[in-house]
């Protein structure tokens, strides 16, 4: 079963090349979507109007703070709602329009890892019971087949076999992200979700995990959509970066243009922000940039730029008109009036 | 600078149903006025238990049970309830991690503020208002005579945590002890908070106990830090000599992986392999040595006490102390490091 596993990856690591040749759909394409929720205080826009491409065997990262509509994007990915306006495409397929039978084989090829991996494990379920159901659920293989599965789950994600027995509170919570993550892999998926998958571990357990999603995608060329609010993260792990803010795209690139060279003044103020005792290496001899105010709220964002009430260059034209999205660079665009040029 | 707060021994322990936690054990440090000591460490290492106890804030089934706390030559485990009231949130205040469940959610943060000038000063309600707004306004909340006003879940985030020092600045505190200040926070309002308590501890000069797991803000706000391990000091020193020579191996590795920005991207992070041991059966001998490469026959028989290192020569002055039979050689971990706080 192994080997066929192996096959089927395999095939996904040359793929990215090959569909720039052969014109296949990406992987996943979102195209000006929205979405908002409706509450008694108002309407929230949590996400307004975004597009995004994610190729096969990519990873994109995605960065922001809270607020930005990082998890809302997540949910619509997987289908947890619908969206306000827009269209989400998973090979080309608009998901809304999927039938039953398309909805259960892409919830197979899409999967997803969650931030808090004590409430994302049913505390009345055995581990190996956790990692075989989705193989019941999509009818992978007979009793015995299943049972490899999972035990080949478990080594994969450095677990001891015996752990298939016991219940999520007898684990750690780095242990516990890995049968997330084990989870997540039991499908062999090709695009996974991982929304702050790191962010509630300890520094020396997040190396750990942080190396076994590098590991998985190395040996199986999964392609990650991997939502963080720590940049320095996002960037080790990301071949392309997007900033959101305020429920917008401000800026994306690829990654180690982000980093080396950040255009719009929240990811430069975001950069700044991240402490670090190697500052002098990441900022060189720019000004470390300190934000004023809070985000402002999401029910009724500011007119004109959503970054402007808290921008230091912000002028008249940033209040008064709202920056679009424009090619900076090869594969960088950036949305303020005042980054390129 | 003489010694604020003088911490000797401390050992806290939780009497549970399973068995005797050993939460913080021997654990010494002090502080100097006008200085900032960090203690960090990850989950479960005792830092916070140390914070409470510090203040005698550990109820049943923990138990202080040996140790002293100097605190300006007085020794705070000796007194009684009614002394140690008149020290805590007077003398000695603390902020914590998540301050919307510190506030009390059915009073404006102005009532919350005068109560806390009224219980240590003799001031009327009116004057303590007025303090309240002054100090509001010293931690940069716009239009604080409105904002004094407001319930705790009115305010966002970072203006809470504003409020909140604001409530343990009242009244003017000799030691600040500040439980992960920031992480519930988000960065760009992380460094604004950052920000504030530095001006403010330059402004009147207050000694900082700042109890973090995040090693760059420790580097940007710390004079000193205190690296702990399943209840234990296993480092002690200043920032540039722990940032550049630590000797610690768990120290080393700590920051080996928090040093994601040097490295290439997309490779392998250095890990510390296994994860932290059970305080409650304690391993006989050093409690890092199932996790180190270093180990050796003496890690597994005796715990390595806390002695002051005397290499290496080039940080004169510098009072560094490690507990490890077989300290890694300084010149291990060749980044450079700037200190914000120096």
């Amino acid at each position: 079963m192994n080997a066929i596993i192996e096959n089927h990856l395999t095939t996904n690591v040359g793929a990215i090349h090959q569909n720039a040749t052969q014109n296949v759909p990406p992987l996943l394409e979102l195209k000006r979507l929205s979405k908002i929720f409706t509450t008694d205080a108002g309407q929230v826009h949590a996400l307004s109007s975004v597009d995004l491409v994610l190729q096969r065997g990519e990873t994109l990262g995605l960065v922001g703070e809270s607020g930005c509509g990082k998890s809302t994007l997540a949910r619509l990915i997987m289908a947890l709602y619908p969206p306000s306006a827009g269209e989400i495409l998973f090979d080309g397929k608009n998901i809304a329009q999927s039938d039953k039978a398309e909805r259960l084989a892409r919830h197979a090829r899409l999967q997803m890892v969650f931030q808090d991996p004590f409430s994302s494990l049913n505390p009345r379920q055995s581990i190996g019971r956790t990692l075989e159901e989705p193989l019941i659920v999509h009818r992978r293989g007979d009793k015995v087949a299943r049972k490899a599965r999972v035990s080949w789950l478990l080594e994969r994600v450095g677990l001891h076999l015996e752990s298939a027995w016991r219940y999520p509170h007898e684990f750690s919570g780095g242990q516990r992200q890995r049968i997330g993550i084990a989870r997540a892999l039991a499908l062999r998926p090709d695009l996974i979700v991982c929304d702050e998958a790191v962010s509630a571990l300890d520094v020396s357990i997040r190396a750990q995990i942080l190396n076994l999603l590098l590991d998985l995608r190395a040996a199986y060329g999964v392609a990650y959509l991997f939502i963080s609010h720590d940049l320095a993260v996002v960037r080790h792990m990301s071949d392309r970066i997007a900033v959101m803010y305020l429920g917008k795209v401000v800026e994306q690139a690829p990654s180690e243009n982000i980093w080396r060279a950040p255009l719009h003044p929240y990811t430069q103020a975001l950069m700044s922000a991240i402490p670090s005792p190697h500052r002098k290496s990441i900022l060189g001899n720019k000004k470390r940039i300190i934000l004023q105010g809070d985000l402002p709220s999401p029910l009724n964002p500011p007119s004109g730029c959503r970054f402007q009430t808290r921008c230091p260059y912000a002028e008249a034209r940033c209040r008064a008109e709202e920056p679009l999205l424009q090619a900076a660079d090869k594969g960088h665009t950036v949305a303020c009036h005042f980054a390129i040029g | 600078m003489s010694e604020l707060l003088s911490v000797h021994k401390l050992a806290t322990c939780f009497h549970s149903r399973r068995g005797i936690i050993r939460a913080v054990d021997e654990v010494s440090f002090s502080i100097a006025a006008g200085e900032t000591l960090a203690l960090v460490g990850e989950s479960g290492s005792g830092k916070s238990v140390t914070a409470a106890s510090i203040l005698r804030l550990i109820s049943a089934p923990g138990r202080i049970e040996g140790g002293e706390i100097l605190f300006q030559g007085q020794d705070l485990l000796k007194l009684g309830t009614a002394a140690i009231r008149q020290i805590r949130g007077n003398r000695i205040a603390m902020i914590f991690q998540e301050p919307l469940s510190a506030f009390n959610p059915v009073q404006s943060i102005g009532t919350q503020i005068v109560e806390a000038i009224r219980l240590h000063r003799k001031v009327s309600r009116k004057q303590a208002f007025e303090q309240a707004v002054t100090l509001l306004e010293r931690m940069g909340i716009p239009s604080p005579a409105q904002r004094v006003h407001e319930f705790p879940h009115r305010l966002s985030g970072g203006m809470r945590q504003r409020a909140m020092i604001a409530m343990a600045l009242s009244c003017e505190p000799d030691l600040l002890i500040a439980d992960e200040p920031t992480t519930a926070l988000d960065v760009t309002t992380q460094a604004q908070i950052l920000e504030l308590l530095k001006e403010l501890q330059a402004a009147n000069g207050m000694g900082m106990l700042l109890i973090t797991h995040d090693l760059g803000m420790v580097a940007e706000t710390a004079h000193r830090a205190a690296v702990m391990y399943a209840g234990r000091v296993v480092e002690e020193g200043s920032i540039d000599r722990l940032f550049t020579a630590a000797r610690h191996p768990y120290t080393a590795g700590l920051l080996a992986s928090v040093n994601i920005e040097a490295l290439a991207p997309g490779t392998k992070l250095p890990e510390i392999p296994g994860s932290a041991p059970s305080l409650l059966n304690p391993v006989q001998g050093c409690a890092f040595a199932e996790r180190c490469n270093a180990r050796h026959a003496l890690c597994d028989k005796q715990t390595p006490p806390l002695a002051t290192d005397t290499e290496p020569e080039s940080f004169p002055g510098s009072r560094h102390r490690v507990a490890c039979f077989l300290p890694a050689r300084p010149d291990a971990i060749p980044l450079p490091v700037e200190s914000e706080a120096a």
